[in-house]
């Protein structure tokens, strides 16, 4: 929630600087509800790029969400299909991040999803109208935003178990750094995607050898 | 001057949603492979550090060590969401030794 209110704010702020109406600066925010994407968005269409190039740069940024569905998805295999789609509608990194590991432990529940999404929805929009309306100068004196990359590292700690989640931690934070000036958010999906293929070879590494892979080493001291 | 905004906007919209509801929707259709599940369980570890690290160990953009005040930040929340799996207890001390350096120094 720390974090939706300043990047709605920047959402709506930089809309309008855009001379884009405060319709569609909330539009952006209830239509395509994912702030990153909205930001380049909203950058190309204030220097007037064709459609073609805003809704394809927008969906590269986003492509990280279906990692982020396939992740959930066994857990919400039995629900309504209307209920998938408020779910997949209000999916987003705070969201998955908030529910992933607790449903690992605890098992699934929606409700703690839609307890965890649907105020990150509220308090993003609600900040959108905010910096859409006033143009808003941002605090700068507290770092909030601070408080994402935070909330990330505390669910991150009881994802990672054995020999396979340490590597996959290690190797998707370590190309996600290396990639951290790449455009389109390429750093995150390459970082992901290379964490996940690693894991998957340290796994097979481990059959090979006798299935010794599952440790419970907790020694990824260095995936910050 | 902006007359592709509502196209891009429900566009961008439509296609964002499909993103996230794609296997929420075909998980039930497709039989995964063991390696697939697999796959799926190793995503949280690799997301969530690709999501965490660059903004600690590169928040302008490009890796800093030295003078780095979000990397002692981190360093120590990540000590404390290490030994507590507590959310809140990881925010405080994040938050505290993060501002604390920035009004010593």
């Amino acid at each position: 929630m720390l974090g939706a209110a300043p990047f709605g704010l920047v959402a709506g702020a930089a809309a309008v600087e855009a001379d884009l109406t405060v319709a569609q600066a909330l539009g952006l925010s209830t239509v395509v509800f994912a702030g990153a994407s909205q930001l380049a968005a909203i950058d190309l269409l204030g220097r007037d790029a064709p459609l073609l190039v805003v809704v394809g740069t927008a969906l590269v940024i986003n492509a990280r969400l279906v990692m982020y569905s396939a992740s959930i998805a066994p857990y919400f295999r039995r629900l309504s299909r209307a209920r998938k789609a408020l779910v997949a509608y209000l999916l987003t990194d705070q969201a998955y991040a908030l529910s992933v590991t607790r449903f690992r432990r605890e098992g699934a529940s929606v409700w703690y999803y839609f307890g965890a999404a649907v105020p990150l929805w509220i308090v993003f929009v609600a900040a959108t109208a905010v910096g859409a309306a006033g143009g808003t100068q941002l605090p700068p004196s507290l770092p909030l935003d601070f408080a994402v990359p935070l909330v990330f590292l505390a669910v991150l700690t009881p994802a990672v178990t054995d020999d396979a989640s340490v590597t996959a931690a290690v190797v998707g934070g370590g190309v996600a750094v290396a990639g951290a000036s790449l455009p389109l958010n390429l750093g995150l999906l390459g970082g992901a995607l290379a964490g996940v293929t690693a894991g998957l070879l340290v796994d097979e590494a481990g059959d090979d050898s006798g299935g010794s892979g599952k440790s419970d080493g907790r020694d990824g001291g260095e995936t910050a | 001057m902006t007359a592709i905004a509502w196209p891009a906007i429900v566009a961008v919209g439509v296609g964002t949603f499909l993103l996230r509801a794609s296997f929420l929707y075909l998980y039930e259709r497709i039989d995964l492979p063991p390696r697939g599940e697999r796959a799926l369980e190793l995503v949280p570890a690799a997301v969530l550090s690709a999501l965490v690290a660059p903004s600690l160990l590169a928040p302008e953009g490009t890796v800093a060590v030295v003078g780095n005040d979000r990397l002692l930040a981190g360093v120590a929340a990540l000590a404390v969401a290490w030994t507590t799996e507590n959310i809140f207890a990881t925010l405080v001390v994040g938050f505290g030794v993060l501002v604390g350096l920035q009004y010593l120094l």
